[in-house]
């Protein structure tokens, strides 16, 4: 025994702790991700048939000028010395001057990011809220009315376009029932009132204690949030549901019940717990499309987020602008995927 | 012998497209204090009569039966919540395979504790005492450290004994085994029997084992029932069962390999048809 202790403890001493060795794996995956990411952006900035230069001096420039940003842009270096300069720049979220308002794209982003970070949350918690336990009542339920409503509304989910349910929406609670604010993040008064400090109104006027305009920001963003959410809802529910049924037919479930245990803790204590793992999965999937800016809902409650300022730039060949967006995008699909990685260790024994 | 459960005239159904599918039919036994086998083939209803006793058949299975008395109480007749303090306060379980029936995302110990305070209104630092007690007498060395652990640090039959640890903590006078040897190693199968047998005796309880296995029910039981397609064909002393009578039963310890008289080839199951059609026998004393 004496032994195995000594040993054990020299080798310790030879040998990171874990975690260290833990997050260095995590980070250099983040890192190589990126990096393919980064290439991958690149590539498309070079091989798309736009000409950066004309892009920017414009058709009828001199063809001095023309050579001054060719080389001002390094355009006369070679590629990978190129690729070398892109890094650095986002490294130091450079992405370039949008063409469009000659405005930083890193300030552009910085702009409609939180817009579409507070709609995608707010509609991925409606999501959630509803989806997971009507998921779990439908699989337990099974074949029960219950059931059949919550496929129902699951299949509506899938199959209306969100474009006409927003509409619909708009014209029944704000122009006829006028239960909810009309498009756009706040109303014309409240535009600015509140200092802007995370860039999510609902945040900022709660941080300033202006619950007026809390209010207000709220009327407006509740009804494209619920569209999110009922539509990452649908989604949602059906996988928990089937999740849910997985589970319930597995014998560790006959064991709680020949327990004693009531079919609500035989539910919620032991088959839940099971789906916990796969439930992050298919969240962060529908969280993950949300972030990425739902471009028609963003357009009907003109929105600013970042789905309607990624697909403006691309239509007016703004590349510095979609490959900041892109970049942008893909860090959130990554640090999504790193924290689902996480999540999954808290709530899977077995993936320690 | 005092009888601890009484069953009379069991069924078991389950609606398919092609009808109702009985999967127990008219199926009569009692259990006193003692060990008794139910043994049979896959398919034979011994599973689904153990299951049916619980009331743990799901929609749209059904469970009928003229009683299933315990301490003279129809079963059948209680509630869904009254049921709940019968399952696991009176009568338990042990399933096949520990691999599967103990929940892979909780600790042993937080399984065994919710087993106890399921029935009882001991603070939780109290039912850890009796869990840590209850590991030690399936003799599981080191039980303060397979409390803390998961289902998939043990080994099978550590797996098993940890069930049987689980089921017996709130002391039931009843325990049904089914098959809680089939997914185990020969060499530790007797050895979670051993436990078994002594935790059974000791707090002189009833034991229904269900199995396929005809040496090991011969061994370890005191009565044996034999099943075929969902009734009982015979009914015998588990010390007699190698000179049975019945021609299924007869069959099955035919086709079993001995080691002392060695042969070429074993003989095969013919089933007779008419076996199916002829009424159940009584397994009552």
């Amino acid at each position: 025994m004496a032994l195995t202790e000594g040993s054990g403890k020299g080798r310790e001493r030879a040998s990171l702790p874990p975690w260290i060795k833990t997050t260095a794996l995590t980070i250099g995956s983040i890192a190589m991700t990126m990096l393919g990411l980064l290439f991958v952006t690149f590539i498309i900035g070079r091989v798309m048939p736009i000409d950066p230069v004309l892009a920017i001096v414009g058709e009828r420039a001199s063809q001095s000028t023309y050579d001054a940003v060719f080389l001002e842009l390094g355009l006369d270096k070679p590629l990978v010395v190129q690729f070398g300069y892109y890094i650095w720049d986002v490294l130091h979220l450079d992405f370039g001057t949008s063409l469009l308002n000659a405005r930083p794209v890193s300030e552009d982003i910085a702009r409609v990011f939180p817009a579409t970070l507070e709609l995608a949350t707010l509609g991925i918690v409606i999501g959630i809220v509803i989806g997971v336990p009507l998921g779990v009542i439908a699989a337990a339920r099974k074949g029960s009315w219950i059931d059949q409503v919550a496929r129902v509304l699951a299949l509506v989910g899938y199959s209306m376009p969100i474009f006409w349910l927003g509409l619909m929406g708009l014209l029944i609670f704000y122009g006829i029932l006028g239960w909810v604010g009309g498009p756009g993040r706040v109303g014309i008064f409240y535009v600015d009132v509140v200092p802007s400090v995370t860039g999510m109104i609902l945040v900022d006027a709660a941080l300033d204690g202006n619950w007026d305009v809390f209010k207000n920001a709220f009327s407006h963003i509740i009804l494209p949030a619920s569209l999110l959410g009922y539509f990452s809802l649908a989604y949602i529910s059906r996988m928990t549901r089937s999740f849910m049924l997985e589970q319930l037919s597995a014998e560790y479930i006959t064991t709680a019940r020949v327990k004693g245990m009531s079919e609500w803790d035989v539910i919620w204590k032991h088959a839940f717990k099971n789906i916990r793992v796969q439930l992050i999965t298919v969240i962060a999937l529908s969280y993950a499309n949300l972030l990425e800016g739902s471009v028609l809902t963003e357009i009907i409650f003109s929105w600013p987020g970042i789905g309607s300022y990624i697909t403006t730039a691309l239509l007016s060949a703004d590349m510095n602008a979609v490959l900041g967006g892109t970049v942008v995008v893909g860090l959130i699909f990554i640090l999504l995927n790193i924290l689902s990685d996480l999540l999954y260790k808290v709530f899977d024994p077995r993936a320690k | 012998m005092d009888t601890l459960l009484d069953i009379e005239n069991l069924w078991v159904k389950f609606p398919t497209r092609q009808g109702i599918f009985d999967a127990v039919r008219g199926v009569s036994f009692t259990l006193g204090r003692e060990r008794l086998g139910i043994v049979g083939e896959s398919g034979s209803g011994k599973s689904m009569t153990g299951r049916a006793i619980l009331r743990l058949i799901r929609p749209p299975g059904m469970v009928e039966a003229d009683h299933i008395n315990l301490d003279g109480v129809d079963l059948l007749q209680k509630s869904e919540k009254a049921m709940r303090e019968v399952r696991g306060e009176r009568i338990s379980m042990v399933m096949q395979d520990p691999k599967f029936s103990l929940n892979p995302v909780m600790t042993i110990g937080d399984q065994i504790i919710e087993a106890y305070r399921l029935h009882s209104t001991a603070s939780k630092s109290e039912a850890r005492t009796k869990a840590l007690e209850m590991l030690e007498a399936v003799s599981i060395r080191n039980p303060e450290r397979v409390m803390r652990a998961y289902p998939h640090e043990m080994s099978g039959g550590m797996g098993q004994r940890i069930m049987i640890a689980m089921m017996l903590i709130p002391n039931p006078e009843i325990l049904i085994a089914d098959e809680p040897t089939s997914a185990l190693d020969v060499s530790v199968q007797r050895q979670v029997l051993d436990i078994m047998d002594k935790l059974v005796k000791e707090r002189g309880m009833g034991l229904i084992f269900i199995s396929h296995d005809l040496n090991l029910v011969a061994d370890f039981c005191d009565r044996v029932l034999i099943m075929y397609a969902g009734r009982i064909v015979e009914v015998c002393d588990a010390d007699k069962l190698h000179d049975a009578q019945h021609p299924y039963t007869r069959g099955l310890l035919n086709s079993l390999p001995r080691l002392d008289t060695p042969r070429d080839r074993l003989d095969v199951l013919t089933r007779d048809p008419a076996w199916s059609d002829t009424p159940s026998v009584s397994g009552r004393l």
